[in-house]
């Protein structure tokens, strides 16, 4: 008995060549978009590459000799770009709406080329049209009827079910340009001219695949969603199909989306790779507009999940100065407006901690804020740092500049420490320098650096070894610029964590509840969640605010912005308060001196404190 | 004019008419509440910078206002920015855009 269905006992080919040039002028559109598609991108590849520094193109190189890069590069761009994990762990149905989209896409590509590189090698040559057979595999065939294997029916079903999967995604898509909040998105970018030419491209291409293949499923072969349809349209039409229109129109189709594709959103699918690897290869944004920057302003899909992101969009007013438009003046080179979006930003990060693709736009209107502040003349000899005497080996408590605007904070963290018996010394008790966040935020680096070296100098001829911080306005800058090897920076609350946790000190629980407020310097940016959770914890009940986490919402002081009005930041806070109080919490709790005094000026009808204050008048 | 016997000493004259008011314009554009200022010290009170030299949001608010713009940027060369006084200021005056407005004007 023989088995028909193994390859290697099938004498007569499977595929026959029905167009035996393996050309027709339909495929010149695609080819045409393809082609100029492909050399923009190549030209915007060496702009980029030739406007980042030499140190930078360097550790770039390296990056890809280095396998445990290497091996992230491919995970991000797997996860990241195909499979789209960061928007399924936040809106399941936008997460299936673009993993359909590029991974049902990616998956068409690729298992089109290995069905021609199977059945049909000789057409994987460019002399042999590899640029545009693959694409258009099922015009050029003619199946030999009786033939057909087992592995070519296999590959029949798998196109016709990536393609169900790739028209699932946009089925879903043209309903979430007509009805978004259904899909977990209140606002959404408006579409510029080239975005909706490419959009309506992109909608049409796979509903005319289905057409173009349905019509020829009968010679070409096809399988549960293209056969079907054949019946159908030959039910409809008559025997003889007349095809050659629905080519046509997937090849302009096709061409119309590669050509608007530089000047459109879209550009994210291809920048997006590029920019994985720049950012795991550790390069930073040292320009606005080029090198990297330009890398990340085309890798900005402009899906608009900051405009919901944004805390100042709680006008709608504000919705303008929301990152998405930012990168997209940026991309436009409308200098008076990008300058008045990167003043406005609060620097709260949660439009880089939603964004799917990463795009570091807080980063970005920093460097546009240097640009114009840098520059700012400053003199800082008057400034003394004096250093504390007997720190050697001991804690040393550096208050900051808000923590001496409430002294409560301060009170209770010393408090905390003659509780738990620590030896300390208090570093800036008669007044100190600023930490040099605030003017980082600015722009105003050399200043800042200036700032960072006294502070830095006094720290380290201290002798000290524990560096404890109330302000997490502080911390970030410390942690990030001040390089002190050897001392232990930590938040307070990390400290009191570690003292509870060793027993130093005894926290009595109370029947209180309360609501825990993440402020942006600690949470999104320096990724401290826990420990002030488990401290708020051990002293009362901890309840859940609306959105917490790396999703909490900044309380409207932040130091941030620079342009941002009283009254505007009035209802960022009026925002934030009601935000925290959806459980009905009996007191809100902060961990940033900031947040405690923003929040206590507003006057939310419960008390708000710090959690120094509350660890220790709780401890026993 | 009638002659009462009152004079001004010419070192303390000071004719607003004369004085430049362009300072004062784009100070004004960056931030209205710069033109509610009271004069009532909490910036300076809580300034970082004030406690080891002359820095003073307040005075250098009068000092524009007076057409005095050199005295103003010099009384803010301490500044860091670190936003105290925007934190303290009864009329909440966006003290940092004034500073930094300050600044850019004369860099300018």
């Amino acid at each position: 008995m023989t088995v028909p269905f193994l390859i290697s006992q099938v004498s007569s080919p499977e595929i026959i060549d029905r167009i035996p040039g393996a050309y027709d002028h339909f495929v010149l559109p695609f080819c045409i978009g393809m082609v100029f598609c492909l050399c923009w991108l190549g030209v915007g590849l060496v702009r980029v590459l030739a406007n980042l520094s030499s140190s930078d193109r360097k550790d770039l190189l390296l990056s890809f000799l280095n396998p445990k890069i290497l091996w992230k590069d491919i995970k991000d761009i797997f996860c990241d770009c195909l499979l789209h994990l960061k928007i399924w762990q936040r809106k399941p149905l936008l997460g299936y709406m673009h993993s359909a989209i590029a991974l049902g896409w990616f998956l068409l590509i690729v298992l089109g080329h290995l069905e021609v590189w199977l059945f049909a090698p000789r057409h994987l040559y460019l002399d042999n049209g590899a640029l545009f057979y693959p694409i258009f595999y099922r015009y050029f065939i003619w199946m030999n009827p009786g033939h057909t294997t087992l592995r070519g029916s296999l590959f029949f079903f798998l196109m016709d079910l990536c393609l169900l999967y790739v028209l699932s995604g946009i089925a879903l898509a043209v309903f979430k340009r007509f009805r978004s909040k259904l899909l977990g998105m209140k606002h959404t970018t408006k579409p510029s001219l080239m975005d909706r030419v490419a959009l309506y491209s992109l909608w049409g291409i796979f509903p005319l695949r289905l057409l173009a293949e349905s019509f020829t499923a009968d010679l070409a072969g096809g399988s549960f969603l293209t056969l079907p349809a054949n019946a159908l349209l030959r039910y409809l039409f008559g025997e003889n199909l007349y095809f050659l229109p629905w080519w046509w129109a997937y090849s302009i189709c096709l061409g119309l989306f590669f050509v608007s594709l530089p000047f459109t959103r879209y550009m994210h699918i291809l920048t997006e790779p590029l920019l994985i690897v720049m950012r795991n290869a550790g390069i930073k944004v040292r320009h606005p507009r080029k090198g990297f920057a330009e890398a990340e302003i085309y890798a900005c899909s402009s899906c608009g999940l900051c405009l919901d992101a944004c805390p100042m969009n709680v006008q709608k007013k504000n919705l303008r100065f929301s990152s998405v438009y930012f990168i997209r003046f940026l991309r436009r080179h409308n200098e008076k407006k990008i300058n008045r979006i990167a003043d406005k930003c609060l620097q709260c990060g949660k439009c880089l901690a939603l964004c799917p693709v990463g795009v570091d736009s807080p980063a970005i209107r920093r460097r546009q804020r240097a640009a114009g502040n840098d520059p700012l003349p400053f003199d800082y000899s008057a400034l003394k740092s004096p250093v504390p005497a007997g720190g050697e080996g001991k804690v040393m408590y550096f208050a900051g500049c808000m923590s001496h605007l409430t002294p409560r904070i301060i009170k209770a963290v010393l408090e905390v420490f003659r509780k738990a018996g620590e030896e300390f010394v208090f570093a800036d008790e008669d007044g100190g320098i600023c930490c040099g966040r605030p003017l980082m935020l600015a722009g105003k680096d050399r200043a800042a650096r200036e700032v960072i070296e006294a502070n830095r100098k006094m720290i380290l001829e201290s002798g000290c070894t524990t560096l404890v911080l109330s302000c997490p306005i502080c911390l970030k800058v410390f942690r990030e610029e001040y390089n002190l090897d050897g001392i232990e920076i930590l938040h307070y609350t990390e400290y009191m964590d570690r003292l509870a946790s060793r027993g130093r000190i005894i926290i009595d629980r109370k029947a209180v509840s309360y609501v825990y407020h993440d402020p942006c310097e600690l949470g999104r940016g320096c990724g401290i969640y826990d420990a002030p959770r488990r401290l708020v914890e051990a002293s009362g009940e901890l309840r859940k605010a609306g959105k917490e986490g790396d999703e909490s919402v900044c309380c409207g002081g932040s130091l941030g912005s620079l342009t941002l009005n009283y009254e505007d930041r009035g209802k960022i806070t009026a925002g934030a308060l009601e935000n925290l109080l959806a459980n009905n919490p009996d007191r809100i709790v902060t961990a940033c001196p900031l947040c405690l005094k923003t929040f206590s000026d507003a006057t939310p009808g419960v008390p708000v404190v710090d959690i120094a204050e509350l660890v220790a008048g709780d401890t026993v | 004019m009638i002659d009462f016997g009152f004079h001004i000493t010419p070192s303390g004259t000071l004719n607003l008419d004369d004085v430049d008011q362009k300072t004062v314009d784009t100070l004004s554009r960056a931030d209205y509440g710069f033109r509610t200022c009271i004069a009532c010290g909490s910036c300076t009170a809580s300034c970082p910078a004030g406690v080891f030299s002359e820095t003073s949001v307040r005075q250098a608010i009068l000092s524009v206002l007076n057409g005095k713009d050199e005295k103003a940027l010099r009384l803010l060369s301490s500044c860091m920015l670190c936003g105290k006084c925007l934190m303290v200021c009864p009329r909440g005056i966006n003290t940092r855009h004034l500073i930094l407005s300050l600044q850019k004007q004369f860099e300018g």
